[in-house]
């Protein structure tokens, strides 16, 4: 299904980032962690399990739970070419701290005039699903792709997990690296199984800006990231079924975002259904919908669908949440309708 | 005792400093103050955008500092930025073309009087948001603790940013991690348009850090000496690898908070008389004057050259050409362009 070196090694995104983080650090003396119980806990989320055991508290730093404090620390080792990855445990967390990320981190190079830059990398829990209420659930990926001067990326897999985190380090720029929870592999919570993927041992990029074409089709493109790329392929499985070729194209960064890929697919199948477990307004989808529409109408031969997450909080009760989730009923459901 | 009520230390370091030394803070102070008469000016004439936030009144805090520091230090401060830039050896002309909004501007025109960076001189900004520079200054000593260097980092602060949440984080931070940072607050008396008095019951700032257990005092701002011996302390301290330390240092903005200032929260009077009776560079004036340090005519030599500075600033940033179009779209990502370009 995905198109990935054959090895026997199959890695959670979970020990995939940290596996990527640990490799940077043996070869790069100015690479760092700082973050909230990542240390000796290794992180809520295992992607920095086995670090503090091999790198020591100086490398792989706890933090007070001061979001603001240690974020724009990290932007001032950074601009001082250091090269901090910091982990802000939920996404959701990001009110406290935002000034950090969009007024300093995003805008230093910029109003530099290049004179500093700042390689850092901010990494981030998204998505729900697991009964955890409106604070700790959502994806915020437009609102993080929406604000020039960060690069944002996140992986559906363990392969593009890592190959994704080593190319966020020894990036120039800020990267915001978010991983979606129900993909991280992590035992008390419920995991998609097909993100657990072969993994190489050895170091490698996977590139910042590129989309993945992860399932060839013909009659409809879904677009989608992290956990949307597996409600789509789902969804696709379904659909041949009864004879629909559907092409599934993984964004894997949002920015910069690989308009390209999402132009040729959709210009092959004429259709297109974007899925994101983002709010469903001023988001992803619509700039998706928008980057395909904007470039040539004539190729579209049915109006563009979203399958997204309504605009209303996240609630806690589980049959609230799970009517609101993308997955792949409606993707199908939209597609009925073209 | 933890935090320190500001004493006569300067008089006293007035007689370890060489008439040599005297004459160049009052040479750099005078620059800064020109400078600022002269971006003033330029304002006026609408060659200057935005806010523009003048230092004048405040030149002893950073020349006493910088003469606490040594090569490699690094400082970082708020919006209220020219004077920090000039102190620590900034090329007028490049911060002038920058407040103009010019190519040859130290951030090509890009960030104004609020943003600009060197970090050939070890300066990290410039922010335009009260109170970030706190933290990010705390993470340039980690990156110097990181790589066992003995640089101090110098975090300049107003009484307002005291005030903000992000200043609490970073001094537990930086005592938790004992990171080499000298926590300056330029205690000007105002934040914009409202007094201290008005901003807090707790208007001793030196003694804030008590809380975390950092070391502080208070400093006459007024007087360069007293701000470098205070200075010199502080970098002690963090050379010695105790952590940090805070200084506020009592000072006074002639000016308005920015150019749009209705004065209207201080008397005329206020500020006159401040001018007339603490102003800092007629006291290192007098010191050099009444300790036959300088002749008349060695100061007056000192203002022409500084004027000769400055007008030259000047012409480079009204001459300086505008920024072309083309750079709108550079800097944005140190590699690719950005999404809409």
């Amino acid at each position: 299904m995905l198109d990935q070196p054959t090895n026997e090694r199959r890695l959670t995104i979970a020990r995939a980032m940290a596996e990527a983080m640990q490799q940077e650090m043996q070869r790069d003396p100015t690479v760092f962690l700082m973050g909230e119980d990542i240390g000796g806990f290794g992180g809520i989320f295992g992607n920095t399990r086995g670090l503090f055991e091999e790198f020591g508290k100086e490398r792989v730093r706890d933090t007070p739970i001061s979001e603001t404090g240690f974020i724009s620390a990290a932007v001032g080792a950074a601009m001082d070419g250091m090269r901090p990855v910091v982990e802000l445990m939920f996404v959701d967390f990001f009110g406290v701290c935002f000034d950090a990320i969009y007024n300093q981190m995003a805008k230093n190079t910029y109003f530099s005039g290049g004179n500093a830059s700042v390689p850092m990398v901010l990494m981030t829990s998204t998505g729900g699903g697991y009964s955890d209420a409106g604070q700790h659930s959502q994806c915020l990926y437009g609102t993080f792709a929406h604000l020039p001067g960060m690069k944002v990326v996140s992986p559906s897999n363990a392969y593009d997990a890592k190959g994704l985190m080593t190319a966020a380090v020894r990036d120039d720029n800020p990267v915001i690296y978010m991983f979606h929870k129900g993909l991280q592999g992590m035992g008390w919570l419920s995991t998609e199984p097909g993100a657990t993927v072969n993994t190489p041992e050895s170091d490698y990029s996977v590139e910042i800006g590129k989309a993945k074409v992860v399932r060839e089709g013909r009659d409809v493109t879904l677009v989608g990231l992290a956990m949307g790329v597996h409600n789509a392929l789902k969804a696709a499985d379904r659909l041949a079924e009864e004879g629909v070729s559907a092409e599934v194209v993984d964004l894997v960064s949002l920015v910069p975002l690989d308009r390209e890929t999402v132009i040729n697919s959709v210009a092959k199948t004429g259709r297109l259904i974007v899925v994101d477990e983002d709010y469903h307004s001023y988001g992803v989808s619509g700039e998706i919908i928008a980057t395909v529409t904007e470039h040539d109408i004539s190729k579209l031969k049915a109006s563009p669908a979203r399958v997204t997450y309504p605009d209303v909080p996240i609630p806690y009760a589980r049959h609230m949440e799970q009517l609101c989730l993308p997955n792949p009923d409606k993707i199908i459901a939209a597609y009925r309708k073209m | 005792m933890a935090a320190r009520k500001g004493s006569a230390s300067g008089a006293k370091a007035g007689a370890n400093v060489s008439a040599d030394e005297l004459k160049s803070y009052y040479r750099d102070m005078l620059l800064i103050r020109r400078f600022e008469e002269k971006a003033g000016q330029l304002y006026g004439m609408g060659l200057i955008g935005g806010f523009c936030h003048l230092y004048i009144g405040q030149e002893a805090v950073v020349v006493g500092l910088e003469a606490a520091a040594k090569e490699g230090d690094k400082r970082v401060t708020s919006y209220r930025d020219h004077g920090h830039m000039l102190a620590c050896g900034m090329d007028p002309k490049g911060v002038m073309a920058e407040l103009t909004g010019r190519e040859g501007g130290y951030s090509k025109g890009k960030g104004g009087s609020m943003h600009m960076f060197s970090k050939e001189k070890h300066f990290y900004g410039g922010h335009g948001i009260v109170g970030a520079q706190v933290p990010i200054g705390a993470g340039l000593a980690f990156s110097d603790k990181y790589k066992g260097n003995d640089n101090v980092t110098f975090a300049y602060f107003g009484d307002g940013a005291a005030n903000q949440g992000q200043v609490a984080e970073t001094y537990n931070m930086a005592q938790l991690w004992d990171l080499p940072v000298v926590f300056v607050i330029e205690n000007n008396q105002y934040a914009m348009g409202t007094s201290v008095q008005r901003a807090t019951k707790s208007p001793d700032f030196y003694e804030r850090g008590v809380a975390y257990g950092i070391q502080g005092e208070e400093v006459d701002g007024m007087d360069v000496l007293a701000v470098k011996a205070a200075g010199e302390k502080a970098v002690a301290h963090c050379r010695a690898g105790k952590g940090p330390y805070i200084l506020e240092i009592k000072t006074y903005r002639y000016r308005g908070h920015s150019m749009s200032d209705p004065a209207k929260y201080r008397t005329r009077e206020e500020v006159q008389k401040i001018r007339e009776e603490r102003d800092a560079i007629e006291h290192v004036r007098q010191l050099l004057l009444t300790g036959k340090h300088a002749s008349e005519d060695e100061l007056k030599d000192i203002d022409k050259e500084i004027k000769g500075i400055v007008n030259e600033a000047a012409d480079f940033a009204k001459e300086s050409p505008e920024p072309a179009l083309e750079e709108l779209w550079t800097d944005i990502y140190t590699d690719v362009a950005p999404q809409n370009a």
